[in-house]
């Protein structure tokens, strides 16, 4: 199976899933109780006003005619309009995650950074002091709640020990770099702005990091696990048996095959990182998706949500897409019998 | 370190070897003798668990350092005691002076590297060799190994192969070195009976080709007798008998080798039914008192209960048996 016909073969999964989720979110949000009419037009308007209102959302057509209006639009890359900011969705989501997307990744590359070398020292010293050290890294990771370990971190580098900025993407009064991608780290670079760049790389900080603890911690634990089987590996001993230094038998022996079984929890840490960025992004004053879709939530912006449901459905296949991609490339049986 | 001098390769002595678990300690070897000196070939011959491959393991350093305990004896290999050696110093040592072939071919080569990326790795750990050099040096041990088709073999990926011919390419690994001594550690037993000929064959004919030293380990006393030029029969961490493989099989000298010889089709008296052992290896977590074998043998009395020495019986004889001493005094 060649990596091409694998992403085509996926790419028409694709329109299946997204057609599935376009299904369950409409009949959901025509079951949930509450009238977006209503909450547009207010407690008090008249019987007028709301049937006015009514139609205005098309609200007053037959269910199935409301579907068919809502694929073609779909089909055509419209979500609908907000009902809470009057504009489009698509629009929205496009201003808005760019910077949970640069907060996310930048989590997921610090949680890899510091979780896999901690994993693999972790393996091969166990149970001395750096395992148990990361051991307890991991438990704190893993258990501490995200709002209550960002407050803490803000307390300490922002309030007591004033290195970090707490909130927002960049420092007021430098202007935001031109968009392009909407992750001021690239754009900024490529606008040749090092001032933002570095404003901005600052402001990543500690939302990143404490977005990456939580997911460190499990990263941490599967390469030590995963290290701990490869090292027992027949393998390996020829490697050793044949006086390959140590940093071979680990580095080019041992952490490919370790790296095989650990890929699909980094696909779903990813999933898992956007998920917390939601309450990272509160805490920090961070103006991405996370902020957008509470307050649609809140405001029973029905297009807002279900636009956000089928872009985060879609960010969930691509992810796993990504992740049988770095099969292909980590294990070469994936990759020449498919 | 000093570089390989004199005759003797390695030179193991009254090794004893312990592995700590919790249940306590397994006495794995027990006074383990023996010695490869260059150029020839040896067998070590026993059942699972008797100890052979733990003491070759142990004089490469190979067991896990946690577990392995040596508490008595000593090994020098090339002239060194490799527990006394640095890592840099083992990383010479293996590969280079002595090389090991493991029995489980289907998992002994890193299923996510390419085979030659494989031998030309270990080749340029140890030889002053470019990538095009190592390449074609490769390209020659695996055509050596009767490979007819080396560029594509080495293009190929482990998964890609029969254990036959992933063994043939461990072979070629373990001699890309020319290194002095070379462990075959049942190389054969995973291996189709088709292919096993074919294997032991090449070995033989590579290490004599070389003048390579080969310690040969197998449960197989048939696959021994056809290749070994001496051979030690290890019992319960024990050396049972010790003599040139010709000697030893036409007179059996320890009960343990006369059984295991009685077992073998080929070797047993003709016109005879195959024997088998009876009772199993003495539990080496509470390993009774004097002769090990005392249990399964035939021939045990009263002075069994203490343990037999390794006693010479003929020029480049040995044996640990009661019997076999009183025979030769009373000679």
């Amino acid at each position: 199976m060649s990596l091409i016909s694998t992403i085509l073969r996926r790419l028409v999964l694709l329109v299946f899933v997204v057609a599935g989720v376009a299904v369950i979110t409409f009949t959901i949000s025509h079951l949930i109780p509450g009238d977006p009419a209503q909450l547009i037009a207010g407690d008090k308007a008249s019987a007028e006003t709301l049937a006015h209102v009514r139609q205005e959302l098309g609200l007053d057509k037959p269910v199935t005619q409301q579907f068919v209006i809502y694929v073609k639009q779909l089909l055509s890359g419209d979500l609908g309009q907000s009902l809470r900011t009057r504009r489009p969705v698509a629009g929205d989501i496009a201003l808005f995650l760019p910077a949970t997307l640069e907060l996310g990744i930048a989590a997921l590359v610090t949680a890899i950074m510091i979780g896999v070398p901690l994993g693999v020292l972790s393996a091969i010293y166990k149970d001395g002091p750096v395992d148990q050290a990361a051991r307890v890294v991991s438990v704190a990771g893993i258990s501490m709640p995200v709002f209550w370990f960002g407050l803490a971190l803000i307390l300490l580098f922002y309030v007591k020990i004033p290195i970090l900025p707490g909130s927002g993407r960049i420092t007021l009064g430098i202007a935001a770099p031109p968009r392009i991608t909407g992750f001021f780290l690239v754009d900024s670079l490529v606008a040749g702005d090092l001032k933002a760049f570095w404003s901005s790389l600052y402001h990543l900080i500690l939302p990143a990091f404490v977005l990456a603890f939580a997911n460190l911690g499990i990263i941490t634990r599967q390469i030590r696990a995963s290290m701990l089987d490869v090292l027992q590996e027949d393998y390996v001993r020829t490697a050793r048996a044949n006086g390959l230094s140590r940093s071979a038998v680990i580095l080019r022996h041992a952490l490919p095959n370790a790296l095989i079984p650990s890929v699909t929890l980094l696909g779903l840490a990813f999933g898992d990182l956007l998920y917390g960025a939601v309450l990272t992004e509160t805490i920090f004053a961070w103006p991405g998706m996370g902020s957008y879709v509470v307050s649609s939530i809140q405001t029973l912006d029905f297009p807002a949500i279900m636009g956000f449901t089928i872009v985060a459905s879609l960010g969930y296949v691509l992810i796993n897409l990504a992740v049988d991609l770095s099969y292909m490339v980590l294990d070469p049986q994936i990759r020449e019998l498919g | 370190m000093t570089e390989p001098s004199g005759d003797v390769l390695l030179e193991i002595t009254d090794l004893s070897l312990e592995f700590r678990t919790y249940r306590g300690p397994i006495k794995a070897l027990n006074g383990v003798s023996l010695n490869v000196r260059a150029g020839e070939i040896v067998g070590i011959v026993g059942e699972s668990g008797c100890g052979k491959s733990v003491t070759m393991m142990a004089a490469t350093r190979l067991l896990p350092k946690g577990s392995a305990h040596i508490t008595g004896g000593g090994i020098r290999l090339f002239g060194n005691d490799p527990m006394t050696l640095s890592e840099r110093e083992l990383q010479h040592v293996r590969g280079r002076l002595v090389s090991t072939i493991f029995q489980e071919p289907m998992n002994a080569l890193n299923p996510t590297r390419r085979i030659g990326e494989q031998i030309v790795e270990v080749i340029r750990r140890h030889q002053r060799l470019d990538n095009a050099a190592a390449t074609s040096k490769a390209s020659g041990l695996l055509r050596d190994m009767l490979i007819s088709e080396p560029e594509r073999i080495m293009q190929a990926y482990p998964f890609e192969l029969s254990g036959g011919m992933r063994q043939r390419v461990l072979i070629a690994m373990a001699f890309s070195c020319e290194p002095k001594l070379i462990i075959a550690d049942e190389p054969t037993t995973a291996l189709d009976v088709t292919v096993q000929a074919l294997i032991l064959g090449l070995i033989k004919h590579k290490a004599m080709s070389t003048g390579t030293a080969v310690v040969f380990i197998s449960h197989d006393m048939a696959v021994v007798s056809q290749l070994c030029d001496r051979l030690y029969v290890l019992y319960a961490g024990r050396v049972a008998e010790a003599g040139t493989t010709a000697s030893v099989l036409a007179a059996p000298a320890h009960p343990y080798t006369r059984a295991l010889i009685r077992c073998l089709p080929g070797l047993a008296p003709p016109k005879q039914p195959l024997e088998q052992i009876p009772g199993t290896l003495p539990d080496l977590l509470d390993p009774p008192a004097g002769c090990l074998f005392r249990a399964r043998c035939r021939e045990a009395n009263d002075r069994c209960v203490s343990v037999p020495p390794l006693a010479a019986m003929e020029p480049a004889r040995r044996a640990a048996c009661w019997r076999r001493i009183e025979e030769t005094q009373a000679a």
